[in-house]
């Protein structure tokens, strides 16, 4: 598959919000121990209220106006730092994709690292600070030495994305709630890392259908 | 999970219903978005005054609102961040031409969706300025955490700044002495049991029947360490030896001391409390001018308690004893 396109990108927030509701009490299990429980519900709420605005017939002419609609519900309706965080991910995503109607892989990985810088910006993180940060950096790492095909990009973003949620166990946490707990902190994945690893898996699974 | 409630969902705005037919008189309820305002907002001249976070931590903010205190309070989600729409209407509703005043307390969230709040209203031709609040002695101020949290001083950073706001203080001084009493104000609170958050039905961490959180905050989250039950005098010189040395406190200085039960303990615990912390006081010189003592920022029903020590001059007194009309804080009027 050579391009993501608009129906494709309808499909992954579609199946975004699916996998985040599916997991929700994954996500909240690992913010409770950690943070205060609330990740997937508030996920959960964001991508349902996206689901909604989009099923009611929110008009999105291209992919920029597709993320922009995602980044700014998300603002209104997630609350917490993953709020800010999300929507001005799919905010930045918006203003890089104005016009556009497709991204090839190429495209697509400097968009996602576009959204990543975002989210360093806004969230003051840097890699190894056990946040999302952890899983999109190698994630778009991979997709720059994946072939030039989305599929097999994104496949490997996710695959990464996957791994590396599970490496912030060892990690002393230094962003967010989960710092307050110094050391206690160390043993337990970051929820943020874990739903950003189920959004671009669920990118993959669409650029693979 | 047993709770006062009807379903997990419609906590909040069963909440503000609630608050709507009670405070009716004083206070209007805004349900798209969720926002609590003065009836009588925007005052004309007047800084409006504009805090919220997660909701959860009852009667503060909502029940600040009022003549002498808050202009306006954005709920969240039970212990979420609200959002930045809520704010940037809160804040238009409540601006009488002398600009907007953020108090926000230092959570990764709550910073996040005021500071995009501040740009909204800014880009609205609205002078906004920020106030945080970072009392903590429990967390490390360090580059590696997100700093210190803000707990109990909030609670009298919002009476002190209301009673400013209503004397008529322009917003760069309001500014200024929202800095200078953070910048003299320390907390630290425990908690003997965890409390429930009602979406997720369990509570936020486990304690056996002889231990208990020293350094908690205000979310549920598990404190700094886990130690053995100990007495309410031993309990409140592990709050207060560390509260004292931060600043520190010097001998001979006026206090404001705030005892402040996180949900579930009651008043009687909360003097015993204050009994041992006035007698540290006094062992380090310090004069306790004026005292607080009640549930005001809790953590739902969580039993434990916080402390709270401001260093205040004769203008911050004269400050607190000013007149103040909210549904949870009511004096002089």
């Amino acid at each position: 598959m050579d391009q993501l396109t608009l129906a494709q990108a309808r499909s992954w927030i579609d199946a975004t919000a699916s996998v985040i509701a599916e997991n929700a009490p994954h996500l909240s299990e690992l913010d409770q121990a950690i943070g205060d429980g609330d990740h997937g519900a508030n996920m959960t709420r964001g991508f349902t209220a996206v689901v909604k605005k989009l099923t009611d017939g929110a008009k999105t002419d291209d992919l920029g106006g597709l993320f922009k609609l995602v980044g700014m519900t998300l603002l209104s309706s997630v609350g917490g730092a993953s709020g800010p965080l999300y929507g001005g991910f799919f905010l930045d995503l918006g203003k890089q994709c104005a016009g556009k109607q497709t991204l090839d892989a190429q495209a697509l990985t400097a968009v996602l690292e576009s959204g990543l810088n975002d989210i360093k910006r806004r969230g003051k993180a840097e890699i190894g600070d056990k946040t999302m940060v952890d899983a999109l950096t190698p994630a778009i790492e991979a997709m720059k030495a994946a072939s030039h095909d989305v599929t097999s990009a994104t496949r490997a973003a996710a695959e990464t994305a996957r791994d590396a949620a599970t490496k912030t166990a060892p990690l002393l946490a230094r962003k967010g709630r989960a710092s307050y707990l110094g050391e206690r902190s160390i043993g337990h994945e970051d929820p943020g890392a874990n739903s950003m690893a189920l959004l671009l898996g669920a990118l993959a699974g669409v650029c693979h259908e | 999970m047993k709770k006062l409630i009807n379903s997990p969902e419609d906590v909040v705005r069963e909440e503000l219903e609630g608050i709507q037919l009670a405070h009716g008189d004083r206070l209007r309820v805004s349900f798209d978005p969720f926002y609590i305002v003065r009836k009588d907002a925007p005052v004309k001249g007047k800084v409006g005054l504009l805090s919220g976070g997660g909701s959860g931590h009852e009667p503060m903010h909502g029940g600040f609102v009022g003549a002498g205190m808050l202009d306006a309070a954005c709920p969240g989600h039970v212990f979420t961040s609200p959002t930045p729409d809520q704010m940037f209407e809160a804040g238009k509703a409540i601006n009488g031409g002398a600009g907007v005043l953020q108090i926000v307390k230092n959570y990764t969230g709550d910073v996040m969706n005021f500071d995009l709040a501040a740009e909204m209203l800014h880009e609205e031709g609205i002078d906004v300025a920020t106030v945080l609040t970072d009392d903590d002695v429990a967390v490390k101020d360090s580059l590696y955490t997100a700093g210190r949290r803000g707990v109990g001083l909030t609670v009298l950073m919002e009476k002190l700044l209301g009673a400013a706001a209503q004397k008529g203080m322009p917003l760069s001084e309001m500014k200024a002495l929202g800095d200078q009493i953070r910048a003299s104000g320390r907390s630290m609170g425990m908690a003997l049991t965890p409390c429930t958050v009602p979406h997720l039905g369990k509570p936020s961490f486990e304690l056996g029947e002889n231990e208990m959180e020293v350094g908690i905050g205000i979310h549920g989250e598990p404190g700094r360490h886990r130690v053995p039950v100990a007495s309410a005098d031993e309990i409140t010189e592990m709050l207060m030896e560390p509260i004292l040395s931060d600043l520190p406190f010097h001998r001979g200085e006026q206090i404001i001391l705030f005892v402040n039960g996180m949900g579930g303990t009651p008043l009687i615990e909360l003097y015993i409390v204050y009994r041992k912390a006035a007698q540290i006081a006094e062992k380090h010189g310090l004069k306790i001018s004026r005292n607080l003592i009640g549930s005001y920022i809790t953590s739902l029903e969580m039993a434990g308690a916080s402390i709270t020590a401001l260093r205040a001059d004769d203008a911050l007194l004269a400050l607190w004893d000013a007149p103040v009309n909210t549904p949870a804080l009511r004096w002089g009027v």
